[in-house]
């Protein structure tokens, strides 16, 4: 169990939703109120579902050793085109929903497209090529909003990011289904099997006769689609499109969320469901400082001071050298890993 | 040959992709209404706004003033309407303005405000991007002869004499404002408990804002601050904070202030879901008094907005007249503001500009 890449991320989720106990004892209720499941844990899962999602595309990225700075940028601009293009639409009609998600993911995948070229095809060092997309992204959303707060009136646009489904939120169905395809795509068919070893060598696998480039293009394309789905989810709670602040630091949320999850920023082997519990260890995190009464200048240092702890947990030197003391089995651990690294 | 063929696709398909996206762009942009302050316009080009409204029937004609307006840029609604009110005001009033946009960036402002002492303007008005670095360009306009005007950020400057007054809001009074509202409104209610949503950590409006409401409630022991968390000014993390609110405080909580309407908006949102009705079974106050707030207000789910007026251009254009008629001006003037309860809102809804 404790070799488990996961058992620690998964600790320290329990860790800090046990946590809350000793503040809010009615923490872990889920009651029925408006017809709908009400409670702390519901609202981690609903506001968390944008940044599992850009986890998820963000996870298949970092295996092909990428990385994508843009996602936080694609957020705003799909949501920007999802909310200008219902805005001022008539009630009645449930065409203009669909029509915003259509253009909406399809400038999404059009900028994983746009990342892929650069880095498959021209060559440009992923963090240089999706760094354009992050500063040019956001001031395409501006231009698109007229750098204004939209508000939308048009109900069911609120569907999306807002309406219920099973008493639940519409938005951790989402989530599930984009991540059940993910896991069946990448662990089911070979697909996973390519991303993995085009990050753990992209000129062997090519020779081995896998279409590295393609794999490349794919993966920041999907990355694109988290991306676009997570910012209609965003914009469409709040019902408004705001170019300046809609998905500010997600890239690098969810890059830490991947980290978390137990995926080499190296490139190859990656863990979805780590991807998950990272995403939703901060998600936790960030609801746990609102609901206990977190001074607001002290947010960021309390965040990074648990980032830091999981972060440490997770390296199996620090694990060692702490834990291994007390036991036997931890020196030989440590040995071994001499030996090995020698 | 083929793989020759396919780059050049690849090649000819990322174009079409920037041509698409400029051309998204300008589309917005020209069917934009404010076509002045357009990300566009060039910092240091002035435009002569004055001889296109010649219906501004000036009252007085015999003292046609050449005024330069350095605005910081065009982020929020309440800037745009910030800068259509000065611009208006200063040609209703037969004036000439030379208008220039910084885009956020202070080299922007002093060349524009450069180029304003090259064409020998009567007064120069602007709102600092930041607070530091102006010294020598308003030294300049002083050796100029030219009064320099302050309008809504003040300048971090020991020499005062090198502008005549700063015209902004007092955010401080604005927090007053707000405490002494939900004082006179509850004041016999017994224990009031209250969720305070911050603005960005360590802005000027936030501090203020929070520190005056906290002067009056100090006062009364039956108020207190509960939970008080940054929103960020933005709707998204004021729904999620009054969501963590609610789901640790629940019915316990009486009154909601927020530091702005776009974070009373957001929480709104998050009071509906929960289940409560807000304006009846949490009292929202907010601060700005934008058009999402009197929408909010005439549907009955917010009571009161406090004013953080951006139209206070033909004030300035008073100021700026008294001054070069002779008279003494105070150095720091407060805009005139007023706040807006839910009786209101319905009625002065058409009216919001912004």
């Amino acid at each position: 169990m404790a070799k488990s890449k996961l058992f620690w991320p998964i600790m320290v989720l329990v860790f800090i939703l046990v946590f809350n106990l000793f503040f809010d004892p009615s923490f872990f209720t889920v009651e029925i109120r408006n017809g709908r499941f009400t409670g702390s844990l519901i609202d981690i899962l609903n506001r968390g579902a944008p940044l599992m999602l850009i986890s998820i595309g963000m996870t298949l990225v970092i295996a092909t050793k990428g990385i994508d700075l843009g996602v936080g940028s694609v957020i705003a601009m799909s949501g920007a085109v999802g909310a200008m293009t219902v805005t001022g639409s008539p009630e009645g009609s449930l065409t203009p929903l669909f029509l915003a998600i259509v253009l909406a993911l399809g400038v999404s995948v059009l900028t994983g497209v746009w990342n892929g070229v650069l880095v498959s095809r021209i060559g440009v060092q992923p963090i240089v090529a999706t760094l354009i997309l992050m500063v040019a992204g956001r001031g395409v959303a501006q231009l698109i909003t007229n750098g204004q707060i939209t508000t939308v009136y048009y109900e069911p646009y609120k569907f999306i990011g807002g309406g219920y489904l099973l008493m639940l939120p519409l938005s951790i169905f989402i989530v599930a289904f984009v991540f059940l395809i993910a896991l069946y795509l990448t662990r089911k068919t070979s697909i996973g099997l390519f991303i993995e070893s085009v990050g753990a060598n992209p000129s062997a696998s090519r020779l081995s006769g896998i279409n590295s480039k393609n794999i490349i293009l794919m993966v920041y394309m999907f990355s694109g689609l988290c991306a676009g789905i997570g910012g209609l989810i965003l914009s469409s709670n709040v019902a408004s499109a705001d170019g300046n602040n809609a998905g500010l630091w997600y890239e690098l949320d969810a890059i830490l969320a991947v980290v978390i999850g137990g995926t080499s920023l190296m490139g190859g082997r990656f863990f979805l469901t780590g991807t998950i519990i990272g995403a939703l260890i901060i998600q936790s995190l960030t609801t746990t400082i609102y609901s206990i009464g977190v001074p607001a200048e002290t947010n960021l240092v309390v965040k990074a001071v648990v980032v830091l702890i999981v972060c440490l947990l997770q390296s199996p030197e620090f694990r060692n050298k702490v834990f291994g003391a007390f036991t036997r089995k931890g020196i030989k651990d440590t040995k071994d890993k001499g030996v090995t690294l020698s | 040959m083929k793989k020759l063929l396919s780059a050049k696709l690849l090649l000819l398909l990322m174009l079409m992709f920037v041509l698409v996206l400029a051309a998204c762009g300008s589309d917005e942009e020209a069917a934009g209404t404010d076509g002045d302050t357009g990300a566009d316009s060039d910092a240091t080009e002035t435009e002569d706004t004055g001889s296109d409204t010649e219906e501004g029937d000036s009252k007085e004609a015999s003292e046609k003033l050449v005024i330069g307006f350095s605005q910081v840029g065009a982020e929020s609604e309440w800037r745009t309407a910030n800068t259509t009110s000065m611009q208006d005001a200063i040609t209703d009033a037969g004036h000439e303005l030379k208008f220039s946009d910084a885009q956020q960036k202070q080299e922007n402002q002093i060349k524009a405000i450069r180029s304003f002492i090259a064409q020998k303007v009567d007064a120069i008005v602007f709102s600092p991007v930041v607070e530091t670095g102006f010294e020598t360009v308003l030294q300049e306009a002083k050796d100029a002869k030219i009064p320099v005007f302050l309008s809504d950020r003040a300048v971090d400057i020991e020499d005062d004499s090198l502008w005549v007054t700063f015209l902004g809001s007092d955010f401080i009074e604005e927090g007053k404002k707000a405490g002494n509202w939900l004082v006179e409104e509850m004041e016999g209610e017994g224990e009031v408990n209250i969720v305070e949503l911050q603005g960005t950590v360590g802005s000027a409006p936030a501090i203020d804002r929070k520190e005056g409401f906290e002067q009056i409630i100090s006062e009364y022991p039956n108020f207190e601050i509960t939970k008080s968390q940054t929103g960020d000014f933005t709707r998204a993390k004021g729904k999620e904070v009054m969501e963590a609110f609610l789901k640790s405080d629940g019915d316990n909580i009486d009154v909601l202030y927020a530091h702005n309407d776009d974070m009373a908006i957001g929480a709104i949102q998050a009071i509906e879901e929960y289940g409560l009705k807000p304006a009846e079974d949490i009292v929202i106050i907010g601060v700005d008094a934008v058009k999402g707030a009197f929408e909010a207000m005439a549907a009955g789910k917010m009571n009161v907005t406090i004013e953080c007026n951006p139209l206070f251009g033909p004030q300035m254009v008073e100021i700026i007249e008294q001054y070069l008629a002779g008279e003494e001006v105070p150095k720091r003037i407060a805009v005139e503001e007023s706040m807006y309860t839910m009786d209101q809102a319905e009625e002065l809804l058409p009216t919001r500009q912004y």
